[in-house]
């Protein structure tokens, strides 16, 4: 089929457009009629700002969907920007699939695959001896990306549709989203770094944008503060990369992987590509939230949740993975960046796991959930295994999709209470959200065969293989949290009794069908997709790593044996049992509450003492365990959570403030507004210069 | 009598000559014109304007093969003078849209606002031609004597008037000290057409005098593009003065500030760069850190606007440095000089834009437009925000607009040219600059706010900011038009 | 009338170096002036000697080359002079009108 590529990013450019014109045309009529009736009806619009400081502290919450509810949009006006939302991304999707499914057909059928397909849409500019053209790439690492990026889009985008129906701002959230996709859409499949660099700021700004869209207040005053930092310092790294490509190959299209393929690096000083590899990593921390830099994610829950799906957990955040994956042949040139890169993401993944086993929000378990997971993806890229990060990137974009989609619709069903704290037994209330949330559950929890297993199975491998235990070991305990702090998770909110207020479980309803059937979909898609990508241990071929292969820099060869892989297998399946069963047994107990996990075990003391103590050893396992793992693990994670993200995060944030103010104590310095001063400040500098020449 | 030039030299200045007549009538016009029916004069001017622009090309095509010099080297004619009129022509004439009710409402006569304007217009073009450094100097004074009045054009207004003081006493200084400068260089070389300069410079051995005149003419120079160190005049100028001809002067006298620069510095001190190159990159260093830092604590629009450009005047000093860097296979390309070119219009349409809006957003007084009046913009006129966004982004760097292309291009010829210190520092920079943009960014749409700032309906103004808008993004996403014509107006 | 005609007609009795660290201390002494006096006139008055002692730069250079361009200068120099004089005292005397002095210690009202 002889569908363009630049029509993917297009079609979602074009709906913002008509979404964008309408919403702003209807606006502007609204405005007119009634401003003064609707202000009257509503004398203060701010009646949020008792919930202050969402995120600092466990007992607090954030609050999803306390925006302005303000008149409904007539019924026509939103089926209006629903459609034309979903209709444009539906579309783009379908050129997608249309252009990414034969090519990933010929591509396997044939050996070794098949070359790039790049159009070149216009000449943009050609600067010097560089010349940039605004081309679009097809080839297996974007064909992959822009196939989920667009599939899972398209349900979100349908899960919007019922999830934003009550808000006011309901065709200018679509808009945003539309114009999201289509940056995300342009980062993807840009045939050059400075291309790709639009998408790149583009998601960045549209993620600022739609996190402070409707939930303004603390926003703005803390979430937008650090997303923002850590976004500029992403930046910085991310252009100086670009221009440190520039420098070493002379260009900055992605012909540059298959000269670094080649060796053929202008003056080959192992130093610099080392820094640009480092620079370029600085960027994907940012965008990728991995450590120091990932302080912004879990605030960035603030808004919608599609937005946090879409945005937070599929694409946008993968897209650091994807720019290191997509230099990978460079990266490869700089081993000790490339290790770098894995001991980042291990630390991440270990690191943000540990908060995640502390946190009460739903939203805010699923963030650091994510962000550990980008962990781990950064952890098999830094192993040498870019495949298995994206099969990852692949796999996780389907179950966390889901899980956060999943937690939008327990939001809404608990009218937007987001404390686990205050929910349980929802699972026969919200029937539909209950299962498809317990299959991505599993999935992530990585038990066989659903999608997470094999990614994530195959990372461990990738790291065993490469002979890092450590990181290793690393990524086996962290497989070993995220079992424990999802199921946490799905028995405080499915199971067990409502310990919310009678009224609130009397409001409780399952949501309506455009919400529900994405979510069927995302967890059909969480129990399949796996199989594409099924080791040769298992009786697969590994379609999905040997399909990406040719965009990829070649992976070390190291190859278990299959019993060694499934020793592995049983390793990590293991340790995630063992997660689940802990979570199972301490926040399945009646009347348990998170402040006491163990209070059956704490009854139990006071009745038998000390010798029941040894007698009844399953009891003393959890305690040594809850004693010598995970308590002193919760409490570094809470420490981490609170210290490091408040004290020293916070602290880098005060820091630039104090900067600012020093700084500001110059300007005033110098400028004073006295004219005499400035002329003086004039001759002082003409003497510098005129002594600099002088003495020269 | 004979004329000491052949009569076909006036065709060269033909649209100076036809503007300056215009001005002069403006000026009459207005001496009997009533109060009310003054916009006809604003409409003379936008038509004086359009005329000059008109006879550009006519004035380059009568004369003949460029570049032409005419009046004994004192002008020439090329394409880079050329490139640069029209720019200027350009910012006039936005300029003219946002004065409009500016003036109009205001309690003084628009007459002389108008003749002042279109005259410091053709003190630009003159400067866009001189290679001389005696019409550079002529030139520079008519523009800048007819600025001084801009800016305290609004007599009763302190602030105003503040402003014309402090930028006359320092402009008028630095004039001083750009004089002493020529008086070394030509007693250096004895000569002051800017050929003459360069052949002396080629010939004579290296002498510290000359050097020294060279960088007090350079002082001069970054005194008019507002480089740190001699930059502190700017934001106080910016804040005073009534908000068109601020803006006007963040743009019109830098652009051809940067002519001149460029000529001097290539044309006639360009065989002693290894001197001055170095005194160059530590002013844009300077000037980067300090336009951008200062930017960071402001809450005055037009101050932090005004800062914003002091870091842009830095960035843009860059591609002077670069401007022998190469192009395609080797060829000497100058490649610092149209990325300046480009950048330079980049610069002007951005910057246009984000005033315009700051005109929009006439406050209650007079020059109190705060961040805080920009709180809950896009509620009230999401357009405008939204135009306002694609305007800071573009002044931060951010593709796909204007300002992403010309700052690629300034670092890509200074890294050509071997400054990638500088390139990093702007870079960082850049970064930083995002901060104070967004802070108008936040206050527009996360702010909640309904301001007591009234929005005004204005249809000039808008026509203005909606055409820069137009152009901040199309030259951002279809750059390789403009590229291509600043390339060929540097070819000889 | 050319320079070297000149220098044949007019002996030079003063040395030229004397011309020239006489401009150059009277620069100075103007540029002392913009920076220590107060009162704005004043300081403009010293603006305007800095450009005289420029001028008589330019004229012993203009000696020295036996070139004509530098006593061209000259006049440019003063006509640009008188008509900066024009615009600055105009607006110094707005300056007056709306402080009511013209202190330029007490005008900084913009800063920072």
């Amino acid at each position: 089929m002889n569908l363009p590529l630049w029509l993917i990013p297009a079609l979602p450019l074009a709906g913002f457009l008509l979404n964008g014109s309408v919403a702003l045309f209807s606006g502007w009529r609204r405005a007119r009629k009634a401003t003064a009736a609707w202000r009257e009806a509503h004398p203060g619009d701010h009646g949020h700002d008792e919930h202050g400081d969402a995120g600092h502290g466990p007992g607090d919450h954030g609050h999803d969907d306390h925006g302005h509810h303000g008149p409904f949009l007539p019924y026509g006006e939103r089926l209006f920007y629903g459609v034309v939302g979903v209709l444009s991304v539906g579309l783009a999707a379908v050129v997608a699939l249309a252009n990414a499914v034969p090519y990933a057909l010929a591509s396997t059928a044939s050996e070794g695959g098949i070359g790039p397909v790049v159009q070149s849409v216009w000449k943009w500019m050609a600067a010097g001896h560089v010349s940039i053209d605004m081309a679009f790439r097809l080839d297996p690492l974007s064909a992959m990306m822009v196939s989920f990026v667009t599939f899972v889009g398209l349900l979100i985008h349908v899960f919007s549709v019922g999830y934003m129906q009550d808000e006011e701002g309901y065709g200018r959230y679509f808009a945003y989203l539309n114009l999201f996709m289509f940056a995300m859409l342009t980062l993807i499949l840009a045939d050059s770094l400075v291309v790709l660099f639009i998408g790149w700021e583009g998601v960045g700004l549209c993620s600022y944008l739609l996190i402070g869209y409707y939930y303004d207040k603390d926003f703005a005053h803390a979430a937008g503060k650090k997303a923002f930092v850590t976004n500029r310092i992403g930046d910085f790294g991310m252009v100086l990369g670009i221009f440190g490509i520039l420098a070493l190959f002379g260009t900055a299209d992605f012909s540059f992987v298959d000269m670094a393929k080649a060796g053929a690096v202008n003056g080959t000083a192992s130093i610099t590509v080392y820094a640009v590899c480092l620079l370029l990593f600085l960027g994907a921390v940012g965008k990728s939230a991995q450590v120091p830099l990932y302080v912004w994610l879990p605030d960035a829950m603030a808004g919608p949740t599609p937005v946090s799906a879409l945005i937070h957990a599929a694409t946008m955040v993968t897209a650091g993975v994807y720019l290191v994956a997509r230099c990978s042949a460079v990266f490869v040139l700089a081993p000790d960046a490339l290790t770098l890169v894995a001991w980042v993401g291990a630390g991440t993944a270990v690191f943000a796991a540990t908060i995640g086993l502390a946190q009460n929000d739903i939203k805010k378990v699923l963030a650091y959930s994510t962000v550990s997971q980008l962990g781990y993806m950064f952890l098999a890229c830094g192993v040498g295994a870019f495949g298995v990060g994206m099969f990852h990137v692949f796999t996780h974009a389907f179950f966390k999709a889901c899980l956060f989609l999943g937690s939008g619709s327990v939001i809404m069903a608990m009218h937007h209470e987001q404390d686990m704290r205050a929910m349980g037994g929802l699972g026969r209330k919200v029937p539909r959200t209950y299962l498809t949330m317990m299959v991505a559950t599993v999935a992530i929890a990585g038990i066989p065969p659903l999608a997470g297993f094999f990614s994530k199975d195959q990372i461990l491998g990738a790291a065993f293989a490469g002979g890092h235990l450590v990181l290793f070991a690393i990524g086996l305990l962290t497989a070993g949290m995220t079992a424990f702090y999802m199921f946490r998770l799905a028995r405080m909110t499915f199971y067990g009794e409502f310990r919310g207020t009678p009224e609130a479980e009397k409001r409780v309803h399952e949501s309506p069908a455009t919400m529900t059937i994405p979510l069927i979909v995302l967890a059909a898609g969480s129990i399949l997709v796996g199989f594409l990508g099924v080791p040769e241990a298992l009786g697969g071929a590994n379609r999905f790593v040997s399909f990406l292969a040719p965009s990829l820099a070649t992976a070390h060869p190291h190859h278990l044996s299959h019993a060694t892989e499934y020793v592995l297998m049983a390793l990590s399946v293991g340790v995630a049992a063992a997660g689940i069963l802990l979570a199972w047994r301490w926040y399945g107990q009646k009347g348990a509450t998170p402040e006491v996990p163990s209070a059956a075990a704490q009854a139990f003391y006071e009745k038998t003492g000390a010798l029941g103590r040894l007698v009844e050893n399953k009891w003393y396992v959890d305690e040594g365990i809850e004693a010598a793992v995970l308590s002193p693990f919760r409490r570094i994670g809470t420490f981490l959570w609170r210290g490091f993200d408040s004290l020293v995060i916070d602290g880098i944030v005060n820091a630039s403030a104090f900067l600012v103010e020093l700084t500001g104590d110059l300007v005033r310095f110098f400028t004073t507004g006295n004219v005499r001063n400035y002329a003086l400040s004039f001759t002082l500098g003409v003497l510098v210069l005129a002594l600099y020449v002088f003495l020269r | 009598m004979a004329l000491p030039f052949p009569l076909s030299d006036l065709l060269v200045i033909l649209p100076e000559l036809i503007l300056s007549e215009l001005a002069l009538g403006i000026l009459l016009w207005a001496a009997v014109v009533k109060r009310e029916r003054e916009r006809a004069l604003a409409w003379a001017s936008l038509a004086s304007l359009a005329i000059a622009a008109a006879l550009l090309p006519v004035a380059a095509s009568f004369a003949g093969e460029l570049p032409r010099s005419a009046f004994g080297g004192m002008i020439a004619l090329d394409g880079f003078s050329l490139f640069f009129k029209a720019l200027t022509l350009l910012a006039a004439a936005v300029t003219i849209l946002f004065s409009l009710r500016f003036v109009g409402t205001s309690p003084y006569p628009g007459g002389e606002y108008y003749a002042l304007l279109l005259l410091t217009t053709v003190g630009m073009m003159f400067m866009a031609s001189g290679t001389h450094l005696v019409s550079i100097y002529v030139a520079l004074e008519l523009m800048a004597l007819s600025q001084y009045v801009l800016a305290g054009y609004f007599k009763q207004e302190t602030k105003s008037v503040e402003a014309a003081a402090k930028y006359f006493v320092l402009g008028a200084f630095s004039s001083g000290v750009l004089l002493y400068g020529l008086s070394l260089v030509y007693g250096a070389t004895g000569t002051l057409s800017l050929g003459g300069v360069s052949a002396a410079l080629e010939a004579a051995p290296r002498s510290t005098l000359l050097m020294v005149g060279v960088v007090l003419v350079a002082c001069g120079m970054l005194f008019k593009v507002a480089s740190a160190p001699f930059h502190v005049w700017a934001p106080d100028v910016y804040e005073g003065a009534p908000t068109p001809v601020s803006a006007f002067f963040a743009v019109g006298p830098k652009l051809a500030a940067y002519a001149i620069f460029a000529r001097i510095f290539f044309d006639g001190f360009g065989p002693r760069s290894d001197d001055w190159a170095p005194v160059l990159a530590a002013s844009a260093a300077l000037t980067m850190v300090v336009g951008n830092v200062g930017a960071l604590m402001q809450t005055n629009v037009k101050r932090l606007l005004g800062y914003s450009s002091i870091g842009h005047a830095g960035y843009a000093l860059l591609g002077l440095l670069a401007y022998r860097a190469g192009g395609a296979a080797g060829q000497p390309e100058a490649f610092g000089l149209w990325a300046i070119l480009f950048y330079l219009t980049a610069y002007l349409l951005m910057t246009f834009g984000a005033f315009g809006l700051v005109v929009l957003l006439e406050a209650k007084g007079y020059a109190t437009e705060s961040v805080d009046d920009f709180n809950g913009l896009w509620k009230r006129n999401p357009l405008a925000a939204g135009a306002m966004v694609v305007f800071l982004l573009s002044l931060a760097g951010i593709p796909p607009t204007a300002g992403f292309v010309g700052k690629y291009l300034l670092f890509s010829a200074a890294l050509k040219a071997g400054w990638p210190a500088l390139v990093v520092l702007g870079v960082l920079m850049s970064a930083v600059s995002l901060f104070y943009y967004f802070r108008i960014v936040r206050a527009m749409y996360l702010v909640d706010g309904e301001g007591e700032v009234r929005w005004r309906e204005e249809p000039a103004v808008a026509v203005a900011v909606g055409l820069c808008f137009a152009g901040t993004l199309a030259f951002g996403v279809l750059p390789q038009p403009l590229i291509a014509l600043a390339k060929s107006c540097l070819l000889p | 009338m050319e320079g070297a005609a000149m220098n044949a007609v007019v002996p030079m009795t003063v040395p030229l170096n004397a011309f020239l660290a006489v401009g150059t201390i009277l620069f100075v002494i103007g540029l002392a002036g913009v920076l220590l006096k107060r009162n704005a006139l004043s300081m403009f008055l010293s603006i305007e000697l800095m450009m005289n002692a420029v001028n008589l730069l330019f004229l012993a250079y203009a000696r020295m080359r036996g070139d004509a361009s530098g006593q061209m200068v000259v006049f440019f120099v003063i006509a640009v002079a008188a008509a900066e004089a024009a615009v600055g005292l105009a607006i110094f005397v707005a300056l007056f009108r709306a402080k009511r002095s013209i202190d330029v210690d007490e005008i900084a009202s913009l800063k920072w």
